[in-house]
């Protein structure tokens, strides 16, 4: 290995070329050479690589409060709705902004599950499997960032996917492995955790100089780079860590040069800030984005606690849609909002409304997603004694055929089988595409 | 810098942290009068010690003959460069010298990863150094075993193959409870078969009677409001038999990889086979008066593959029909029948499990997957007879897996293209630290004494906290956590950037690189950050080139020099592996 081979990769190089590019980064655009040349390769082949953002409502908001309203009816329970811009879809009141958008956006009403207690029913909404003790199925984002690995993809710096403001339910990579987990953020208007060095240069410098005397010693003793072809690095990841803390990429993070109006007009808080930074990590050229939005979890006080949780989502996931919408990136990122399950049709004594996997909703636009459109019916006088509550739904679909939908939307084969660790053949979903809600 | 750190974790945080850095501080002050700090620890109930030393020959045979021949010529240098003297053969109880292929230091590192999931503290090496020579390793086995630690960090381990690691049922189940109750029994050293069959077969409430917790995390699983004997069946096949049979819940066994029978002869596994397993805990009932046996509970029943009604079954097990009893509750004839001396998957579950938890990689893999005519290591069934020999006393299989050949043998990181199956036993196997390691030392390599039990309320209270963020950060392993991985940015990003390592360098008084800079020279100093966090002395080209640096600040900037360095020793290879 010649010197400038081993000079490159190694941990001081990384080092100088972040103080490099740190230097400059303040008056840097956020598109990045990278960027520009993925946007590039997208305008040859004539098509955006596609991304997923995922906003994530855990607690399970009420589809009777947002996107399958029964105003004036029993299991209403005095909640209202309002008119969309397309006729006859009518959302919950709250969700104006969202109703002014509804050209672009799809809804699907009569998602059924076996799953109502929360951790289960997450697993199998993020990962389109039912928790399974044996074997630990990866989340959507990562089974795409497995799968789709579009041109140019290879040079890119930043994780492929990211979870902002998660908790403890994360995307993992399951059997396809840690390295997709997601990589997770707090509020973005945080700094990012663990990615700055917390000494100066020169002791970074210091330090990265004894790591590396300390590593090759280590290998020398272990004799285990003989096994190892020439060219492969003992320590990919911090390789990768080193190389992602100097990158100019790093500025899709960074709200603090985004003008304050265009930050509020997310809403002022940190799901909002979380969909204003999902969409500059997309259009950076981010595979799938995560936002969490928790607090939908209302046992007491339903209607109350719902609006809250409304008034949060409405401006943020309608301005995602007109900024995605505007800036052209709204044809390739699809953006699915949902929980894990819904809530009860009749409130309980306290005012709330329990789990209710027998008929939820899920909004979904763009990435090939034909907006305006409602598939199946939830009944507004369902009969709660029936044991099969499939008799109150009209063209219900299984959380698997959610799953199916996103992935037929990435174009993915949907009869590819992995085999697991355990040497278990498993399908890429169990599901179906769901008829008419993709675009030709 | 300490201002900042307060002024960011706020005031409560503050207030400990103030009380902390005093307590670490004067911890390093108290290192010689508590020298003997852990003689006053309540001791484990004497093991089985009988015939110890002629089987761990014969465990070293086994071992020895599964892997390559002889040892290579890197690992006879290796021994020359240690002050190891190369004895085979196992010395925990008697007189005979230290045996070991590697430094003595090295193998205490081994096992104490191995049983309580963490480095030594200085304070620990300092104890053991000061025992005599002939005696070291049986010291420093009977202080790991009395360590509370070791209860506990097995508990979670064997926990997380019984009952997993969701959350499961609000209210129902309770698995800190549960792994509280399990690391009881741990430290009792109760006889493990004793354990399962109260598992296995136990009534009552999940708070008063924490083992009926198995039972209760699989309440509603099935959509039924109670427990749910597929799952359970799952569980007991996979933990306690070593059997991959739950993929017979849905078909029949057409790939030939699972075997079923009796004395008589194996077959392929069929469906039923499965839900004959299952149909032990039809009778187990949920309410608010805890788990009890209904036994005019309905058949079960199941419709089988290409089936349009449902077939009744009466319980089975999958092997050895002839060990199960007629008298007593389905559960507890299946407890019986699993835990029967003669039913030989049982102990080779444990075995096989225990191992991997002991040395990071299981011995025969997939760990859960150990077919009755599969060929095995020798070593496995060894130990398996053994334990049954021994009353299912894990003390002692403890005892044989620590002093093996296997865990004094050269260590060898395994690279991307190594199958853990075919890992010849001859070398250690150098595998990563799971998640807990990683945070559990490099919360050890903060301070000098060491974080059990006799700890400083305080220090353990921040120590947990960092700890739980630590890994919720890093992410756990799961239930799947002896798979072989390969480490992340986001894990990477943690030890080079994160708050628990940049809180050890910057915690005042407490660092050890401030007290390493009180050091009379610098080759103290470098020699406390070794021990600290790698749990050896530097070598001499370690000493050649890091002692003049050090030199070179000792009149000016000594501390941050040796922070520097204590950086990098914690983000080292050698630190994240167990070596």
């Amino acid at each position: 290995m010649s010197d400038l081979q081993k000079e490159c990769g190694s941990a001081s190089h990384w080092h100088r070329r972040a103080w490099l590019r740190m230097a400059g980064l303040s008056g840097l655009s956020w598109l990045t050479p990278l960027a520009s040349q993925l946007s590039r390769a997208a305008e040859r082949s004539g098509q955006r690589p596609k991304s997923l953002i995922m906003l994530w409502l855990e607690g399970a908001p009420s589809q009777l409060e947002t996107f399958d309203p029964h105003p004036n009816t029993e299991i209403a329970a005095g909640s209202t709705a309002r008119q969309s811009n397309v006729p006859g879809i009518w959302l919950g009141t709250g969700l104006e902004q969202t109703a002014e958008a509804m050209e672009q956006i799809s809804l699907v009403r009569a998602l059924t599950s076996k799953e109502g207690d929360h951790e289960r029913a997450i697993y199998h909404l993020k990962t389109g499997y039912r928790l399974d003790a044996t074997l630990k199925h990866p989340a959507i984002g990562s089974l795409i960032c497995h799968q789709y690995r579009p041109e140019g993809e290879s040079d890119f710096d930043l994780p492929r996917h990211i979870s902002i403001l998660p908790t403890a339910a994360a995307g993992r990579g399951g059997y396809l492995g840690d390295g997709l987990d997601a990589f997770k953020i707090g509020d973005p208007v945080n700094p990012l955790p663990d990615l700055r060095a917390t000494v100066g240069m020169a002791r970074q410098d210091r330090r990265l100089s004894d790591l590396d005397f300390l590593d090759q010693n280590f290998r020398q003793r272990q004799g285990s780079l003989s096994h190892s072809p020439p060219t492969e690095r003992p320590r990919p990841s911090l390789d990768q860590a080193l190389r992602m803390m100097s990158s100019e990429q790093l500025a899709a993070f960074d709200l603090t040069g985004v003008p304050r109006n265009e930050r509020l007009r997310y809403g002022d808080s940190p799901f909002g800030r979380g969909c204003l930074a999902a969409r500059r990590l997309i259009e950076a050229g981010v595979r799938c984005v995560e936002v969490t939005l928790p607090g939908w979890d209302t046992h007491v006080n339903n209607h109350e606690l719902q609006a809250g949780q409304i008034a949060i989502l409405d401006p943020a996931l309608a301005t995602l849609i007109a900024d995605l919408r505007q800036r052209e990136l709204l044809d390739s990122t699809l953006v699915v909002c949902g929980g894990e399950f819904g809530r009860t049709p009749q409130l309980n004594n306290l005012g709330g409304r329990d789990h209710w996997p027998h008929g939820f909703s899920v909004a979904l636009a763009g990435g090939g997603i034909q907006g305006g459109k409602v598939i199946g019916e939830t009944s507004p006088t369902p009969d709660l004694t029936t044991k099969n509550q499939l008799t109150n739904l009209r063209d219900p679909h299984t959380v698997e055929d959610l799953h199916a939908t996103i992935l037929a939307a990435f174009k993915l084969d949907l009869e590819l089988e992995f085999i697991a660790p355990s040497g278990r053949p498993v399908k890429i979903t169990e599901g179906r595409p769901i008829a008419g809600l993709l675009a030709e | 810098m300490f201002r900042n750190q307060l002024t960011n974790s706020g005031p409560l945080f503050a207030l400990l942290a103030s009380l902390l850095a005093v307590v670490a501080a004067t911890g390093w002050l108290l290192i010689p009068p508590l020298r003997f700090r852990s003689e006053r620890r309540p001791q484990p109930p004497q093991a089985n010690l009988s015939d110890l030393e002629s089987v761990s020959k014969r465990l070293d045979e086994a071992l020895l003959s599964s892997g390559t021949a002889g040892k290579s010529e890197a690992s006879q240098e290796f021994q020359g460069d240690s002050d190891s003297r190369a004895v085979s053969g196992l010395h925990l109880q008697s007189s005979l010298p230290v045996a070991g292929r590697i430094p003595i230091l090295d193998w205490a590192r081994r096992v104490s990863l191995g049983l309580n999931g963490t480095i030594p503290s200085l304070e620990e090496i300092r104890q053991l150094e000061s025992q005599p020579l002939a005696t070291r390793e049986a010291w420093w086995l009977e202080h790991l075993l009395a360590d509370r630690r070791t209860s506990d960090h097995l508990a979670e381990r064997l926990g997380r193959a019984i009952v997993g690691v969701e959350n499961g049922p609000f209210i129902l189940y309770r698995r800190r409870r549960f792994i509280a109750w399990l690391s009881d029994q741990l430290s009792s050293n109760r006889p493990y078969d004793e354990v399962v069959r109260e598992l296995i077969a136990s009534e009552g409430i999940w708070t008063e009677k924490p083992a009926v917790n198995f039972v209760t995390v699989t309440t509603d699983i099935d959509g039924t409001g109670q427990p749910s004997p597929i799952r359970l069946a799952a569980r007991t096949s996979r933990s306690f038999l070593a059997m991959r049979i739950d993929c017979l819940e849905c078909h029949d066994d057409f790939l030939g990889t699972i075997q079923i029978g009796s004395a008589e002869g194996l077959r392929g596994g069929q469906q039923a086979d499965f839900h004959r397993l299952a149909a032990f805990f039809s009778t187990a009932r949920n309410s608010l008066a805890g788990v009890r046996d209904d036994l005019e509970a309905e058949p079960y029943r199941f419709t089988l593959l290409d089936e349009e009604t449902a077939t009744e079954f009466q319980p089975g097990v999958p092997l050895h029909p002839n060990l199960l009893l007629a008298a007593g509750s389905p559960r507890q004839r299946l407890a019986m029948w699993l835990t029967h001396p003669s039913n030989q998957q049982f102990a080779r579950a444990t075995v096989n499990r225990v191992w991997a938890i002991v040395f990071g990689q299981p011995l025969v893999v997939p760990i859960d997957d150990i077919p009755p005519t599969a060929d095995v290591p020798r070593a496995l069934d060894l130990l398996a007879d053994d334990f049954v020999k021994h009353g299912y006393d894990l003390h002692r299989l403890l005892r044989l897996m620590a002093g093996s050949e296997a865990m004094r043998a050269r260590g060898r990181v395994p690279d991307a293209n190594t199958d853990p199956g075919a890992w010849s036993w001859d070398e250690y196997p150098a595998v990563r630290l799971r998640p807990e390691q990683v945070a559990h030392s490099l919360l050890q390599s903060s301070t000098f004494t060491t974080l059990d039990t006799t700890a400083h309320v305080l220090r353990r209270l921040i120590g947990s906290a960092q700890e739980n963020e630590f890994v919720n950060r890093y992410g756990d392993f799961g239930e799947n956590e002896f798979d072989p991985r390969s480490e992340t940015v986001t894990q990477r990003l943690l030890v080079l950037n994160g708050n628990l390592v940049r809180e050890q360098l910057e915690q005042g008084f407490g660092s050890p690189a401030r007290l390493a800079a009180l050091a009379p020279n610098p080759e103290t100093a470098l020699e406390i950050l070794f021990l600290v966090t790698l749990t050896r002395r530097p070598h001499e080209d370690e000493r050649t080139r890091l002692v003049p640096s050090l030199q070179a600040a000792w009149t000016g900037e000594r501390e941050l020099r040796l922070q520097d360095l204590y950086w990098a020793l914690l983000n080292s290879a050698e630190f994240a592996s167990a070596r």
